[in-house]
């Protein structure tokens, strides 16, 4: 049962120097040179004012883009190996959109699911989510084609919504009623407003369960490969995807001392599938464009029994050639099943 | 500031042919000069890749020697001549991107310059010492890794 | 004539398999668009947000297998095509160019000589805006070129968008893959996204045809464009020669000339 303020406005800079107070980072969408992109902040005035969504999501906190799993050295003929202990800061996100925060759960059922990645968990428990619901979208947006919506609070510690003079806050979890808790005389005693009314309209664009049934019929349609005619296969649409979680491992060694790194992978690269023998089961860019789409909307739902997509539109928005994944699923869910 | 104890590490890199069999006339010779140099030995300048001047920052070098045949005394006839090209447009590259070009010095030297080679690492030594250690790129090495 | 015209004409004559232009996209942008009959020519634009470097398609085997290509080029396009033919990589029959006029249609260009006679009226111009960038940064002393460098390549996440962009990077199995030994470091730390950088500019000297696809692609906005511009600048100041003038283009870095001037070897 979600607990519910009013926070205005002036209050939020009382909110950020508690949480500082208290020894946590805050980071938030900052405009910088004409992008919207997550930094460090200190104070609210430092927070972007008018965004739809950053290029990079913040998965990035939980599931870095380069971490150290272990190091070793050698010498005298023994090998003295230390796995690394993941330095979690304690973090509060500040204005990440609702889509993006339903996101961990999707990183959440792999990082937890036959083994517990300590490295993920870690980390996650230093998180904080402070969701600030959206008031607008834009052509790239459809979270409620996957189950999401402007005012989701799937994901979020402590929820936003915008109104004249503040927000609406809504403590969903422990941990947001931990933040209230920070600095309780800000968050001033709020009702239940109409959220319908206040946040963005995102109409619905395909029938997403409808989809996922057919997809398995779809697997040898020619649809995909002329979806992906255009994709160069970047690693762009997973590195921004909130909920991609694809890794390489990577060792940088001398004959004395190396690491063991984790690193962002993409399944659109060539390179993801191709075996040591040379042969490569994915060996077109249509085979790795299905196989991105299969994962989000086939295989999650099968195995974790949700979906690997938020709608958040990032992939679309940073792709250099434009692969609006809501269109290729609205075009996949209206595709003929041949019999 | 360079500390008084700083001893540079310096990496070269010379084509078998001239500096090398240089390098040794000068040891021939009893010429005595500074011992910070490590010589990588390659058949020719023409074998030297850009990403090996490179790797040798990010291996902890505080300066870089590439040293080669002069131009038309190329055991292998031009390998020298691909060698002059790329680093033309290697340097520049270096320099655009901010890399420290005064730590790489390029030069020929032939089989018989045994005191050409002690002067060229005798003041190349020197200046990297004036200018101290490399930490700039040392410090890239270890950063970004959460 | 008019994009959506001809290509109607030349897939209807079957002059051509596939004629690649450009869409309406997401939010006012163009994107690549691929017709494969006079119906799908119907939704082919061709206006100033039209900025992609088709050229890139024209290496990658699923694009190959469509058959003969007509290509909407603007003038970084044809000279794309060019240093392909130059370098092997494309057959002058399997490509046709539709080069992009100033009133907006385009002329059929069907040999090398055709587009290099083309490319001989129109200046290779750098735009303005990076111009501008890079006098700025040559202005900077190298400290701070440093720390430009360094705060612009943070952001790189290896997502090569850059290269899966450029017309130039067709290799198979490129430098950045190879794991025997890791040249390049694959993470994303600052020491990978310099390497890295340093790599694709250097491998990019005398290849470039500056179409400036790479820095748009790139998802965190670092004007990685700005390195592959110097790398070919470099090369052409220093040796004469232009990437995507001639279908009969020297490699630059295997080739060169005696009395080549530099200033700086002892």
């Amino acid at each position: 049962m979600a607990d519910t303020y009013h926070l205005s406005s002036a209050s939020l800079d009382a909110l950020f120097a508690a949480i500082l107070a208290d020894g946590r980072r805050i980071l938030a969408p900052t405009d910088r040179d004409g992008r919207t992109e997550l930094n460090p902040v200190t104070t609210p005035a430092q927070v972007a004012k008018d965004y739809v969504q950053t290029a990079l999501s913040a998965k990035g906190t939980v599931f870095p883009r380069v971490e150290q799993l272990l190091s070793y050295r050698t010498g005298q003929g023994q090998v003295e190996l230390t796995d690394a202990e993941p330095k979690a800061v304690p973090t509060v996100l500040f204005g990440i959109r609702p889509c993006e925060a339903a996101g961990f759960q999707a990183l959440d059922a792999v990082f937890n699911w036959d083994s517990r990645d300590k490295y993920f968990n870690a980390r996650l428990a230093q998180v904080t989510v402070i969701g600030v619901a959206c008031t607008r979208s834009d052509d790239a947006c459809f979270c409620t084609s996957v189950g999401g919506d402007p005012g989701s609070e799937k994901g979020s510690d402590l929820l936003l919504i915008p109104v004249a003079g503040g927000y609406l806050a809504e403590a969903l979890t422990d941990k947001g009623k931990a933040l209230v808790a920070l600095a309780p005389d800000q968050f001033k005693p709020g009702d239940g407003a109409d959220k319908v009314a206040l946040l963005a309209q995102v109409p619905a664009a395909f029938d997403q369960p409808a989809l996922t049934a057919q997809l398995p019929a779809l697997f040898d349609s020619p649809l995909w490969a002329d979806q992906a005619l255009r994709c160069v296969g970047c690693g762009a649409c997973a590195f921004v995807c909130p909920t991609c979680v694809c890794f390489d491992l990577q060792e940088e060694a001398d004959p004395k001392a190396g690491r063991r790194l984790r690193a962002w992978d993409s399944c659109g690269f060539r390179l993801f599938t191709l075996h040591a023998s040379g042969h490569n089961p994915r060996d077109t860019q249509g085979q790795r464009w299905r196989q991105r789409v299969y994962h989000k909307f086939s295989y999650y739902p099968e195995r974790y029994g949700m979906l690997g997509c938020v709608g958040c539109g990032k992939c679309t928005r940073a792709c250099p050639v434009d692969m609006n994944l809501r269109e290729h699923l609205t075009e996949a869910a209206q595709a003929q099943v041949k019999a | 500031m360079a500390e008084p104890t700083f001893e540079p590490k310096i990496t070269a890199f010379v084509c078998n042919w001239c500096t090398y069999a240089g390098a040794d006339l000068t040891g021939t010779s009893r010429i005595k000069y500074q011992p910070n140099v490590r010589v990588l030995r390659l058949p020719c300048t023409g074998r030297i890749d850009f990403m090996l001047l490179a790797k040798a920052f990010a291996r902890g070098a505080d300066g870089i020697i590439i040293s080669g045949c002069h131009p038309n005394d190329c055991h292998y006839t031009s390998g020298n001549y691909h060698a002059r090209r790329r680093w033309m447009v290697y340097r520049n590259l270096m320099d655009f991107m901010g890399i420290d070009v005064r730590r790489v010095t390029f030069s020929w030297v032939s089989a018989a310059e045994g005191a050409k080679w002690a002067e060229l690492v005798n003041e190349v030594t020197s200046t990297i010492r004036a200018l101290g250690p490399y930490s700039e790129y040392k410090e890239l090495v270890q950063a970004g890794v959460e | 004539m008019e994009l959506r015209e001809k290509a109607k004409q030349l897939l209807e004559a079957g002059t051509v398999k596939a004629v690649l232009g450009f869409e309406a996209g997401t939010h006012g942008r163009r994107r690549p668009a691929f017709a494969r009959s006079a119906e799908q020519a119907g939704r082919l634009v061709l206006d100033d947000g039209c900025r992609q470097n088709l050229a890139s398609y024209v290496t990658r085997k699923e694009i190959k297998r469509l058959g003969r290509l007509a290509v909407a080029a603007r003038p970084e396009t044809l000279r794309a095509l060019l240093q392909l033919l130059a370098e092997r990589q494309v057959r002058e029959e399997d490509v046709l160019a539709l080069a992009v006029d100033a009133d907006g249609g385009v002329t059929e260009l069907a040999t090398a000589q055709a587009v290099e006679e083309r490319l001989a009226t129109e200046a290779q111009v750098i735009p303005a805006e990076d111009r501008a960038m890079l006098d700025r940064l040559a202005a900077m002393s190298r400290e701070e070129r440093w720390a430009f460098w360094q705060g612009e390549l943070s952001r790189c996440v290896k997502c090569y968008a850059c290269r899966s962009s450029c017309p130039m990077c067709y290799c198979e199995q490129c430098t950045m893959d190879c794991n025997r030994p890791q040249w390049v470091p694959v993470p994303s730390h600052p020491l990978g996204n310099l390497e890295y950088h340093q790599v694709r500019a250097m491998h990019l000297a005398g290849r470039c045809v500056q179409c400036g696809d790479c820095g748009r692609a790139c998802p965190v906005g670092i004007p990685v464009h700005l390195l592959t511009f110097t790398a070919e600048e470099s090369v052409h100041s220093q040796f004469g020669q232009r990437a995507g003038s001639s279908a009969k283009l020297d490699y630059a870095l295997s080739t060169f000339r005696p009395d080549d001037k530099e200033s700086f070897i002892r």
